[in-house]
């Protein structure tokens, strides 16, 4: 009668895996987690060169952002506040450094928990799939926020807030406290593509979209990356460089260098889409 | 005479608008945070107020609007009971049945009482609750004073700068009722000072910073937890408020912030580390803290720029000298305008000249 019974639970099992096994996509989860290395399809001068002073364009700022932008000055890198700042959760992406996720699983269930994403000068990034709440609004923000995600099929969406400022470009253009993040996280075999919305109330017209792209390294290791605070400028105490308003005269060349039409480089929303070469184009503005 | 009756103006309309329950953060209910160790920050009730939670009793750091008293008490006493009972069922390896049976027979033991209030400064969305959380407090004493003075253990000590006493006792303007002698502080310091003693296992020291948000600005730097409460010298909801009537000026507010971030160490990457609770808005670090005072600062150069090319306070509004900073900080309405920023610092940096 037991032999019956464990045989009769055998074959149930078996029929149990082979229907598990056939149907993935209910309960799927891709696995992020390995070493990857950035690919630099996409505007490669903005993120390894770096961005021009003034360079604006495709970025759907509103007056203020661009005002922050004009009046930045690269010294303020210089203040001890600031010379361990790593790049945001929603910059780093674009960031030259190579990028490491690992993977939390519940023993139990044997489902992901959650990711971490840490790159060569970053903060680990928890990334939590366990239905957690984020927290309330008076927590503290973080250069990595809080994130939740949830599986969309294979693609993984996150939901960041608690961000602390941040910039949307290395050449001053900010990004608010306020903001938050949204990511899609999707992964073609050795390829890992991930596109970024960042919603600004404060200095966005727009949502701002990016996409960026990684392959699989198995080679790779990320190394330390320590960071120590240094005088690096002897100035008195309580200066913090910036430009004064109208006094910025090196956001003039970056326009004159490609010829562009000044406006253009200014920014906002229009400069997003392609309309806008049709516009240039009919002013005769562009060369 | 035009400069004093701004001045009056806005000490009016501080007073008032600090008064009133409508900027009472969030919901109408106090939230609870914990930062580290026995520090939590309580939300909602007027100005954040910082609450040190342990075996040595209970010390606030500001106590919020008046109408809001009964829920910070009751907030504080949720703390207090937490402490007592997590005290008793706190099981450890081995003894796990014994504390267990123990457990049932315990009742909760009796919760420590509020001993010392600090407050950061004068404005009443800050010392609104005093008097009734004082009153409900204790001073632990003996010896002489508990001999010659009967009732030197009735209530909580409270805590203040020299200018927060003389402001706070001082005659009241016209239709503005006295404070109460029971709200007032108890024991009062000119320059720095410090607790004499560990309170809920850290030392505690209480910093002035002379002419700031007003005259009489005490940091509270809890130095164990490594927690900072800044009072309005640091808020995250606005531009700093800088009372000129009560002996604020625009450079002591920076001078005070950079006294912060002297006192700040990032734990990693420029956050953590050293927890910022500012006057209002969300809990803080040094970065909050440096992002903030580069604002500030930022702002005064450039009218401190235009006040020496002569422009006038009106042309200096017209430039928008904040504008990149107004959908952040910046209003049209309510107690503390853009406006009326831009008016406090350029003011200030006249009566500097």
């Amino acid at each position: 009668m037991n032999q019956v019974h464990r045989a009769k639970m055998a074959s149930g099992v078996f029929v149990l895996a082979a229907t598990l096994a056939g149907v993935p996509a209910a309960l799927a989860q891709t696995d992020f987690s390995g070493e990857w290395a950035p690919r630099f399809y996409e505007d490669q001068p903005e993120r390894v060169p770096g961005p021009e002073l003034g360079d604006y364009l495709g970025l759907p700022i509103n007056a203020a952002g661009r005002m922050r932008a004009d009046t930045w000055s690269a010294s303020l890198l210089t203040l001890p506040e600031w010379q361990c700042r790593p790049h945001s959760a929603d910059y780093i992406w674009r960031g030259p450094s190579n990028l490491t996720i690992t993977k939390e699983i519940d023993p139990v269930t044997r489902e992901i928990t959650a990711f971490h994403a840490e790159w060569l000068r970053s903060v680990d990034r928890p990334v939590y799939l366990d239905a957690r709440a984020h927290p309330p609004d008076y927590a503290n923000h973080t250069w990595a926020g809080f994130t939740t995600a949830k599986w969309e099929g294979d693609m993984l969406t996150t939901n960041v807030t608690h961000l602390k400022e941040g910039y949307i470009r290395r050449n001053g253009v900010p990004r608010s406290d306020l903001a938050t993040l949204t990511e899609h996280w999707i992964r073609h075999g050795d390829f890992l593509t991930v596109v970024t919305i960042v919603n600004d109330p404060v200095y966005l017209t727009e949502p701002f979209v990016r996409s960026t792209d990684y392959e699989l390294d198995l080679h790779q290791h990320v190394p330390p990356y320590p960071c120590d605070t240094v005088e690096e400028v002897d100035r008195p105490k309580g200066v913090v460089p910036h430009v004064l308003p109208g006094k910025n005269t090196g956001i003039n060349e970056f326009p004159i260098r490609h010829g562009l039409p000044p406006e253009a480089a200014r920014g906002g929303a229009e400069t997003m889409y392609p309309e806008y070469q049709l516009k240039m184009k009919k002013s005769g503005a562009a060369k | 005479m035009k400069r004093n009756l701004m001045h009056v103006a806005l000490a009016a309309l501080v007073l008032t608008a600090l008064a009133s329950p409508g900027i009472a953060q969030g919901d109408g209910d106090v939230h609870i945070l914990h930062v580290r160790g026995p520090i939590y920050m309580l939300v909602g009730a007027g100005g954040n107020i910082t609450v040190s939670v342990g075996p040595d009793g209970v010390l606030m750091v500001d106590t919020g609007l008046a109408n809001m008293t009964d829920k910070v008490l009751a907030a504080v006493r949720q703390l207090q009971r937490e402490l007592a009972t997590n005290g008793l069922t706190d099981l450890h390896w081995g003894s796990e049945t014994r504390s267990a049976v123990r457990t049932i027979l315990d009742t909760n033991a009796p919760v420590k009482p509020i001993r010392y209030i600090i407050n950061t400064h004068v404005h009443t969305d800050h010392i609104g609750g005093n008097e009734k959380i004082a009153k409900s407090g204790k001073t632990l004493t003996g010896g002489n004073v508990a001999g010659q003075l009967a009732d030197a253990a009735d209530g909580a000590a409270i805590i203040a700068q020299q200018a927060v006493l003389d402001r706070m006792s001082a005659k009241p303007a016209a239709n503005q009722p006295a404070i109460p002698f029971d709200a007032l502080p108890t024991d009062t310091y000119h320059a720095d000072m410090k607790l004499s003693h560990f309170f809920n296992g850290e030392g505690i020291q209480i910093l002035h910073e002379p002419a700031a948000h007003t005259d009489g600005d005490s940091l509270v730097y809890f130095r164990g937890s490594d927690v900072i409460s800044t009072g309005d010298i640091f808020v995250t909801t606005s531009y700093p408020l800088i009372d000129l009537q009560r002996g604020g000026s625009i450079n002591g507010e920076i001078d005070a912030l950079n006294r912060i971030l002297d006192l700040s160490i990032a734990e990693f990457r420029s956050e953590g580390g050293t927890m910022v609770i500012p006057g209002h808005g969300r809990l803080g670090d040094s970065a909050d803290v440096a992002y903030y005072r580069d604002m500030v600062t930022v702002i005064r150069d450039r009218i401190l720029d235009m006040m020496k090319r002569d422009m006038t306070l009106d042309q200096v509004k017209a430039a928008k000298p904040t504008l990149d900073y107004d959908p952040r900080y910046g209003s049209t309405t309510g107690f503390w305008t853009t406006d009326m920023f831009i008016e406090a610092v350029y003011r200030s940096l006249s009566q500097r000249k």
